[in-house]
């Protein structure tokens, strides 16, 4: 049985991305009592997934290392992976949350020397890299996963394969009889960072992201960077592995749309202008990229990278929002069809059917948890109300980049503080 | 009645977009247009259009009160509702564009060219004679739509397929002589009468207030 010490003066912290992580460490830097839990078997979230941050463009990873450190150092912090919230209920100060706890059938003991993975032979898609790679049934999430330690994928339980790992293992970390768990907390505020999850781009009919090898989402595009990634950090198209040339990127795909998420996903412009210098780094005058936009969103000083990217002659933005995507069968190549609307002259100067070999698609962020006891906005996103003791940080709340994402923790952590402390105040 | 063209843009100060949000059906959509042009990519006819839906949104709020009037596009909507499905702000871009075409020709503005707005009208009084559009005169009167010469030709070219539908009873030589229609013929005339009294209703109204 997992033994949590949670009173009404203990903030849980819901989500381990870098808001769950940024509000934690500041509550528990202010010497607060902290539950942190993760539905994942490691923190970092989203984050951890992306090859460089904008505007400054460089490593998340970094920025995650020094967090973990924190974390690490601080004994406020009380962390459960794996853990999902399934209702809170009660006042501020005075909550009640049942959550699940998903067993790892790896404990403390493991060393994270990896002899269980070498033992295994089942593989499945790693969730990691978006289903584009296959990895172990006992793995590391990813290389700085926190905690360092392996996770028995739940499909391998009852077999000989399980039973290999567990007698592979030197430091006897393995034990195949964890049982799920669901455990009630009284805790006094909550902060919600359970963040976002990619906007499902087969629901976009005419982009045939389901039908076509070669269209694949920015978060996709992410991954094949990493060199530890799906492609060892090398642009390839998928269909048969090919250096791309000419790349189109598709703005607003999921987002701005009463048929998808009708928010303005607010990262995405950003994003692909980022993703545009890893295909000038990797590849150079070899390939171009072409950015299909409504409007380019580049917001404050943000706007200097936009300018700088609009200086690359192998950029070229065409103002249109892409009508379908058609293949072409031979080459595996994809046509872009619509209307430039900076074209001058009539219907028929305006419509274009451009090649292309790789197509990424800027997917919307949409929140990642929906249930009816979360007070959430039309959209999705949690509304912050201090009447009901949960409080939201980061995307969860709103659309938002790593900068603005960890402002808004900070603030959610603050809020939650003042919540504990009253009842400290009362309770002397 | 005055000529509608000449006191309309008057009674709106110039203002075009108010006076298609007033006349135009589905008009007070315009404004929600946010100019992605994915309904101008999406139009299979959006290549032969002068200007298509998104440039003609852009073109009302501008101001462009002649070149939309008298343009040829949105007679050229097959009613597909590619673009309609589409649209992020879900305009009835389709409807949109029948409004425009019915404003235009109610106003006198319809091009003589392509002949949409023509054959329009023909379906619509072959159609209203007995309740059911008798094929064979609809059929002919397009064929003779530019003149004698070129129905003669065209009637022609296509007595196979005439002779074929004859044949497999698609359609039936005696329509020529009336054709079929509906039960009802007086209420049908009854109803037609009301729908445009409401639509003269409509038009007085907005002449009066001349918002
Ligand atoms: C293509 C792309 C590129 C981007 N590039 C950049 C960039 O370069 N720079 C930048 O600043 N921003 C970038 N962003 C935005 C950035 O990813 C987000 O701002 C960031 O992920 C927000 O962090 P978060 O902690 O709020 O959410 P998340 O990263 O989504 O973290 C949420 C965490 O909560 C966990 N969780 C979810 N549900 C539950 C649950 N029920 N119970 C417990 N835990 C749960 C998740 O597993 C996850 O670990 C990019 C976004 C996209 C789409
Ligand atoms: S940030 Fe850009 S791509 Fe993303 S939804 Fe907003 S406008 Fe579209
Ligand atoms: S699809 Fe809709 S929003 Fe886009 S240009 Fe056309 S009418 Fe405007």
């Amino acid at each position: 049985m997992t033994a949590v010490i949670a009173t009404n003066q203990t903030i849980l912290v819901v989500g381990g991305g870098i808001s769950g992580i940024t509000a934690a460490l500041e509550a528990a830097e202010c010497g607060k009592q902290v539950v942190l839990i993760e539905k994942n078997p490691s923190l970092g979230g989203r984050v951890s997934q992306l090859y460089k941050y904008f505007p400054k463009l460089c490593f998340p990873t970094c920025g995650l290392e020094i967090n973990l450190r924190r974390i690490k150092a601080n004994r406020n912090i009380h962390l459960l992976t794996q853990a999902e919230v399934e209702q809170v209920s009660g006042v501020p100060g005075d909550l009640s949350v049942t959550i699940r706890l998903r067993p790892r059938y790896v404990t403390e003991a493991c060393t994270a020397c990896g002899d269980c993975a070498k033992a295994v032979i089942a593989e499945f898609d790693d969730e990691f890299n978006y289903g584009r790679k296959r990895r172990k049934g006992a793995y590391l999430p990813f290389n700085l996963a926190y905690p360092q330690r392996y996770v028995m994928d739940a499909r391998m339980i009852g077999t000989d394969d399980a039973k290999a790992a567990q007698a592979a293992c030197k430091a006897n970390a393995i034990d195949l009889d964890m049982q799920e768990e669901v455990i009630t907390l009284k805790v006094g505020a909550v902060i919600w960072a359970t963040g976002w999850k990619p906007y499902d781009a087969a629901k976009i009919q005419p982009y045939g992201y389901d039908r076509f090898q070669n269209v694949i989402t920015s978060v996709e595009f992410e991954r094949m960077l990493d060199p530890f990634g799906p492609t060892n950090g090398q642009i390839r198209r998928p269909s048969d592995g090919a250096v791309p040339k000419n790349v189109a990127f598709i703005q607003c795909a999921g987002s701005r749309d009463r048929n998808h998420l009708q928010h303005c996903s607010r990262v995405c412009c950003m994003a692909t202008l980022k993703q545009t210098t890893y295909v000038r780094e990797q590849l150079g005058d070899a390939a171009r990229s072409s950015v299909y936009y409504i409007d380019i969103r580049a917001i404050d000083r943000i706007d200097d990278f936009h300018r700088r990217v609009k200086e690359d002659a192998n950029v070229t933005f065409i103002k249109s929002k892409v009508a379908s995507i058609t293949k072409d069968g031979a080459t595996g190549d994809v046509f872009l069809h619509g209307n430039d609307l900076e074209k001058p002259g009539v219907g028929s100067d305006m419509r274009y059917k451009n090649r292309h070999d790789l197509v990424v698609l800027a997917v919307g962020m949409e929140p990642s948890v929906s249930a009816a006891w979360l007070p959430t906005n039309p959209h999705g996103f949690l509304e912050g109300n201090p009447s009901t003791g949960i409080f939201g940080a980061g995307v969860s709340s709103e659309a938002l980049d790593v900068n603005r994402a960890v402002q808004n923790a900070t603030a959610a952590a603050l809020r939650a503080i003042q919540v504990v402390n009253r009842v400290a105040g009362v309770e002397g | 009645m005055s000529n509608p063209n000449q006191t309309i843009p008057g009674q709106y100060r110039g203002n075009f977009l108010r006076e298609v949000e007033a006349n135009v059906e589905e008009g007070e959509w315009v404004k929600m247009c946010m100019q992605c042009g994915v309904c101008a990519g999406s139009c299979p006819l959006g290549p032969y259009w002068d200007y298509p839906p998104q440039q003609i949104f852009m073109m009302i709020r501008a101001g462009k009160r002649e070149e939309v009037l008298s343009s040829t596009s949105m007679w050229m909507c097959t009613s597909c509702y590619n673009c309609m499905v589409r649209c992020p702000r879900e305009l009835p871009i389709t409807h949109i564009m029948h409004g425009l075409a019915t404003y235009a020709k109610r106003i006198g503005k319809a091009p003589q060219t392509p002949i949409t707005p023509r054959f329009a009208q023909k379906f619509w009084d072959n159609l209203t004679v007995t309740g059911r559009v008798n094929e064979l005169k609809l059929g002919l009167a397009l064929y003779f739509i530019n003149g004698i010469g070129e129905g003669i030709q065209t009637a022609m070219k296509m007595q196979d397929i005439g002779l074929g539908m004859l044949k497999t009873k698609r359609m039936s030589p005696f329509e020529i002589l009336g054709g079929h229609g509906i039960k009802d013929k007086a209420g049908f005339r009854a109803m037609l009468k009301k729908a445009e009294e409401i639509e003269l209703a409509k038009i007085a109204k907005n002449q009066v207030a001349g918002v």
